[in-house]
Parts: structure tokens; sequence; C-alpha cells
């Protein structure tokens, strides 16, 4: 047997062996930086710049936060369960994200702007957007059934980063309508850019850096670190914490828990207070996880392995907030019972939903490319129009 | 309303869109102070303030990304790329959302910006700046793509495509930038209508931007020769105005497209494809494209070599009536 060969064997076994036999990874913790309110236990952690922007929030809102996650992440189990089922031709699940999501979209004031990836449901849900509308883009019935200026939430953007640069367009807009330092609290406006750990590394997000910074735009960087970028860890993205990219950018970034609603909420509060008093842009790093695939169509079982995702359960974000609402007497059983009933009964407004959805008209595929008319959309939609009509039986 | 050159048209027309409409606003590099780089913006900024008239920073994605956040906040941007080479770092953004945000919105959301762009050769460059790219966007549905060939349509063109609540990329041709003419009162035609600028029997020239001066040279030429030949500035690239096209040739019976751009997959196919259709039983011999070689823009000793030019025409016509 030749050199070649032995080597040619080697790498085979030796890379199966590795694999067998590798220890569980140590799996990362957002370390002495990350802001957290509430521990993995439900544990409340005082934080001398954060526990006044926690304690102006009444029962109600903070049993409301607790109403939204448990619902979203039922929506997310709901569609889910609907692609397997042929119903939706993707569905893309936030779950493990929902204190991210729910404790910045809950931040927001009506007219703050949001620019989601197509992942952020949680958010939707906190703007009021049906989550039936989400439905539309993962059954192919559309590409985004939701009037973005309804909810002051964009269409899902699905091109990765691309809408940093959106949201940073949009805030310098607001700059020059006035609505940005005039203490009017009606008036002055924050903007919020979802995107996550592998839109990092896009040149998009770079630059959407570059314009906030420069202009002081009142924009506010939300990124879901949530480990994965479809198979790709973070150390192929990044050789520092993402939160530190905000340095170079000459704007503050912070790292907050993801799986803690509570610091969330504070974080992202306190980045859009300062966004819509003219103190210009924060990065803000969402340490979390994601629990599921990157989408139904994923597998990640062939990148992770499940002792990672055993630790993350631990840190689970309703959980915790759940121990923390009883533990303080702010909810009890009854109220857990009610919203898990409040669940049962939206996953079947999704479900049925769904499967009555009516399938889109074809003829109107041509009227949404431009405004204006356009002389060879009318004509191919007249060709169209009598094609289909010269069928037998047509109508 | 008096000569003026292109490049001065554009200024003039942009600066009565911008005084018409307080919500239109210009983003681009090097286009305050310094007027732009080929001075289309010139005094602009001094009058309409830093905030209307936007030096941003050196990234087009960045430029192009942030306009259709102006846009969706109800401004009306009207970007400036620098040369027609340096707009593929915002290829994405144009392709995938300025085109597509109306038709994935389901008509729920508008992006009435123009971008302008620099277009074609013959300055004598370096690499990049060049280039006719124009066969990218006319590709895309969603676009609307217009090129001005002289400074009435420049003056009027720029305020028309400012006016469109559709996306339009705006070409203008450099090499003609100080080309003087008069400018009309009033606009004599729609954004998207194609100009016979020259009438004639036996040939229709179909051409856009810089080379419509090329073709009307041509005819005046030939017209010595004792040929007439029909001149068509297409004006708007997408749409295409066809019945004008289509009424020439008919007449004419004969059709020769001039661009800089190179000739395979270019636009020039797609009239040939579509007067083929359109004129089959009136053509007397074939459709004939004259373009660049497809060939990367070569350079600048050579781009005379390249870049379609008087006797080029004139030997296509000659083919084409040969037959």
């Amino acid at each position: 047997m030749s050199d070649i060969d032995v080597a040619a064997t080697d790498a085979v076994s030796i890379s199966e062996f590795d694999r067998l036999t590798a220890p569980v990874p140590a799996v990362q913790d957002g370390g002495p930086e990350m802001i957290q309110l509430l521990t993995p236990e439900g544990q409340r952690v005082p934080n001398a710049d954060y526990d006044a922007l926690v304690a102006t929030l009444g029962d109600d809102e903070l049993r409301g936060f607790y109403r939204d996650l448990v619902l979203i992440r039922r929506v997310d189990a709901e569609a889910t369960a609907l692609q397997r089922q042929g119903e939706l031709g993707i569905w893309a699940s936030l779950l493990g994200q929902e204190a991210a999501q729910v404790g910045s979209g809950r931040a927001l004031k009506p007219q703050d702007y949001a620019f989601p990836t197509y992942r952020e449901h949680g958010v939707a849900w906190c703007r009021g957007v049906d989550p039936l509308n989400l439905l539309g883009l993962f059954r192919g019935v559309n590409h985004g059934g939701w009037d973005p200026n309804e909810k002051n939430f964009h269409l899902y953007t699905i091109v990765i980063g691309a809408q940093t640069l959106h949201a940073t367009g949009y805030a310098m807009g607001v700059q020059r309508d006035g609505a940005v330092g005039t203490g009017d609290e009606q008036r002055d406006t924050a903007v919020i850019a979802y995107f996550g750990d592998g839109a990092t590394s896009q040149g998009d997000v770079s630059e959407a850096l570059v314009f906030a910074g420069v202009t002081n735009a009142p924009v506010v960087f939300f990124c879901q670190n949530n480990q994965w970028a479809i198979s790709e860890p973070n150390d192929k993205q990044t050789r520092v914490p993402l939160y530190q990219r905000a340095s170079g950018f000459g704007f503050p970034g912070i790292r907050v828990d993801g799986n803690d609603v509570l610091a969330v909420y504070a974080v992202t509060r306190a980045a859009l207070d300062s966004a819509r008093s003219g103190q210009g842009p924060t990065f803000i790093e969402a340490f979390t996880y994601r629990m599921g695939a990157h989408t139904t169509s994923d597998d990640p079982t062939k990148y992770r392995v499940s002792a990672e995702v055993e630790v993350w359960k631990h840190r689970d974000p309703i959980e915790r907030f759940k121990a923390w609402l009883a533990h303080e007497g702010k909810a009890d059983h009854e109220f857990f019972a009610a919203v898990e009933r409040e669940a049962d009964e939206l996953a079947v407004h999704v479900r049925e939903g769904c499967l009555s959805m009516p399938d889109p008209v074809a003829t109107e595929m041509f009227d949404h490319v431009y405004v204006e008319s356009h002389p060879l959309v009318a004509k191919e939609r007249a060709e169209f129009t009598a094609y289909q009509a010269s069928f037998e039986g047509a109508h | 309303m008096g000569a003026t050159t292109i490049a001065k048209g554009i200024n003039n027309g942009l600066r009565a869109a911008m005084d018409k409409d307080a919500r239109v606003l210009l983003m681009g590099e090097d286009i305050g102070k310094l007027g732009g780089v080929f001075r289309v913006t010139e005094g602009l900024q001094k009058d309409f303030g830093e905030d209307r008239v936007i030096d941003t920073p050196l990234a087009e994605a960045g430029i192009v990304g942030t306009a259709i956040g102006m846009a969706l906040r109800g401004y009306r941007p009207v970007v400036e790329i620098q040369f027609d080479g340096f707009v593929y770092p915002a290829f994405d953004h144009i392709i995938s959302q300025v085109a597509k945000m109306h038709a994935r919105s389901l008509s729920k959301v508008r992006l009435p910006m123009v971008i302008r762009i620099p277009v074609g050769g013959g300055i004598g460059a370096v690499e990049h700046h060049s280039e006719s790219n124009e066969a990218y966007f006319t590709h895309t549905a969603g676009l609307r793509v217009v090129c001005c060939s002289n400074p009435s349509d420049a003056y009027w063109m720029i305020q028309q495509a400012i006016e469109t609540d559709d996306p339009v990329i705006f070409y203008e041709p450099k090499r003609r930038y100080w080309d003087k003419g008069e400018v009309a009162e009033s606009a004599d035609l729609g954004l998207f209508d194609a100009r016979v600028c020259r009438s004639g029997t036996d040939v229709t020239l179909l051409a856009y931007g810089p080379m419509v001066k090329t073709c009307l040279q041509a005819a005046e030429a030939a017209e010595a020769e004792g040929k007439s030949l029909e001149v068509i500035d297409l004006r708007s690239l997408s749409p295409i105005d066809v019945p004008t096209v289509v009424e020439s040739v008919r007449k004419t019976g004969r059709a020769v497209i001039v661009h800089e751009a190179p000739t395979f997959g270019g636009l020039g196919g797609e009239l040939a494809a579509t007067i083929a259709e359109e004129c089959f039983y009136s053509l007397e011999a074939p459709v004939l494209r004259v373009g660049g070689y497809n060939i990367p823009y070569p350079p600048a000793k050579l781009e005379e070599e390249f870049l379609p030019d008087l006797d080029r025409v004139l030997d296509a016509v000659d083919r084409s009536l040969a037959h």
C-alpha cells in the first residue's frame, strides 16, 4: 500500500472516529457583559441601569408578555405542523427566540417602524399583524400579505441583511420629517432593523452601520444571535463578539440575554428612547438560540450535537418568565391555564384560516408589477386571459 | 427656453422638480459641493441644503438601499450612480428590492425613485467608466428604463421620471453631456414615447442615447448619396414604444438597430424579434444590428474601433439595402 493510499484511508476513518468520540462542545454563554435581569431559573438579577425601565411595567403588561410568548410559540408550532402536513411549502421557526422578539416588539411605540427578516413572527404579533397573514408567504399564495404602513411593520425581507439599509434610509427620512428629538412622545420616532448573526457578514449590514453612524439616524440594529446561520456557527462569521462591531462604527453596542424577555424589553426600550431623542443608533446583540431547524427544509442533526440543544433547553425563555411571575405572585394557575386555552383557540384560527385561504387569481400576477399602466404587461395579461379562455369549458 | 447642454438640462430639470415637490431629494457620491463628477448637480446643494442634496458614503448598495427606505417614508429620492460600471454593487437592491417591492406588496407599497446613470463610452476613460448595461435593467420587470439624447429631452424627461410613481432607471449619455441644443417650452412627448427625429423612406434606424446623434449624422451623409433614412430615438427602453417602431418599419421595410452595448442579449435582439413578429410581411431585408462587439469594453485606445460610428451604421444600411 502506498503512502497516498494510507493517507486517504486514514482521512476517512479518523474523521469518523473524531465525530463519534468528540467531547460535548462547551456551549457558549453570553459572558459577564451580557445584560440579564432574569436567570434561567427565573431569579431576578438587579441592574442599576435597567431596573427603572422594568419598574414602569404594570402587572397587566407583564402578564401580557407571557401571553405573547406562549401564543406566538403556539402559532409557530401550528405552522410547523401545517408544513409537515403539506399545507405550507416551508416554515421558518422562531422556537427559542420568542423573548428576543416579544421583548423588543413590545418596546416599540405605534409610530415606530420595524423592518423584519422572515423569522420575525413574534414581532409581527406585537405589531398586530394577524399570524394568518404571515402564512400566505409560506403557503405560496403571495410574497407578503399585509399592508406594511397599517402596522408600521415592513414586509419580510428574504435577501439576508438588505432590510438594514431600508431601515436606515427610513430613519434618515424620519430625521428629515423633524420627528426626532422634539420631546413630543407621540411624534418622536425610531426605526428597528432585525437581522441575524449570519447577516452581520453581509456587506449591506456594514454599509447600514456606516450610513447610520455618519447620519446619526434614529435606528436600532437588533441582531438576534441565535448561534447558527443555517449550518454555520458563529465562529464562521466573526472573530469578535458581534455587539463589539458597533464601536468601529461609532455608536454603542450591547449584548443582552435574548431569552430574558425583561432584559430584552429594557435594553431595547433604552435604545429606542435614545434614538427617538436624537442620540443616534444602537447595536443590540440578543444572545439566543435557534432551538429548531433553520427552516422545515433543514436537518440540524447534520451539523450540531443534541447536547448543545439540551443546554439551551434549560435557558428557555418562557419557563424562566413563568417561574418569576408565579414566584412574584403576578400570575396564578388560573391565568396560565387561560393562556393555554387561548393558545388552543389561536391554533385553530391559524389552522382553519390556512386551510381555507383562497388561491390567488392568476391574472392578478400582472396587476401589481407597476403603479402606472405598462403596454407590455397589459398585452401579456390580455394574451394570458385569451389563452386561458381558449380551453374547452373555460369560463 | 433657449439653448443649453444635456448636463445643464438635467441640472435645470432637477431644480424644477425640487422646487415643485419638497419630497424630492438627491443622493449620491460627490453631488454636493463638487456638483457631481460631471457637474450635473452643480449648485443644487447650495440652494436646497444638505438635507435634500445628500453627499453619501462611498457605497452604492448603501445609497440605493437607503434610498429605498427614504421612498418607503414618503420621499422621492433621485440617486446618482457616478459611472455605469459602478452600479453593480447596488444591483441586488435594484433587482431584488426596487423592481419587486410593488408586486411583492400587492400594490400597497410604491417606490417612486429615479436612479441616474451616466452611460456609454467615447470619453477615453479607464475601465468600468464606459459601459452600456441597460439590458440588465430592461430584462427586469418592475423597472422602467429611459435614456435621453438631447438637452430638451434631458430637461423634460428627468422631471417626468421624477413624477413617475414607478422606479425609473435614467440613463444619461455621458459623452454628449456637453452637446448644446434648444429646450422646448413644454414636454411634447410622454416619458415612454419614442420620437421620429428624422423622416425617411428607405431604412429605419433605431437608436437611443449617444447613438442618436451618430444615426442622425449617418442619415445626413446617406442623403448625399440619395438614400432616405428614418431615425427613431427610442427614448424609453422599457417599455418600448412598439407602435412607433412598427409604423416606421412597415413603411420603410428595413430596420437597423444601433447601440453601444454588445449585441448578444442586448436590446437590439428584443427589437429585432418584435419587428419580426409585427412587420414580417413588410420586411424587405433581415433586421440588422450594429453594436459593441461581444467583448469586455476595451482600453481607451481601442474604443473607436469598438463603438459603432457613422461608417459602421452606413455599412449596415448598405447591407440592408442590398437585399
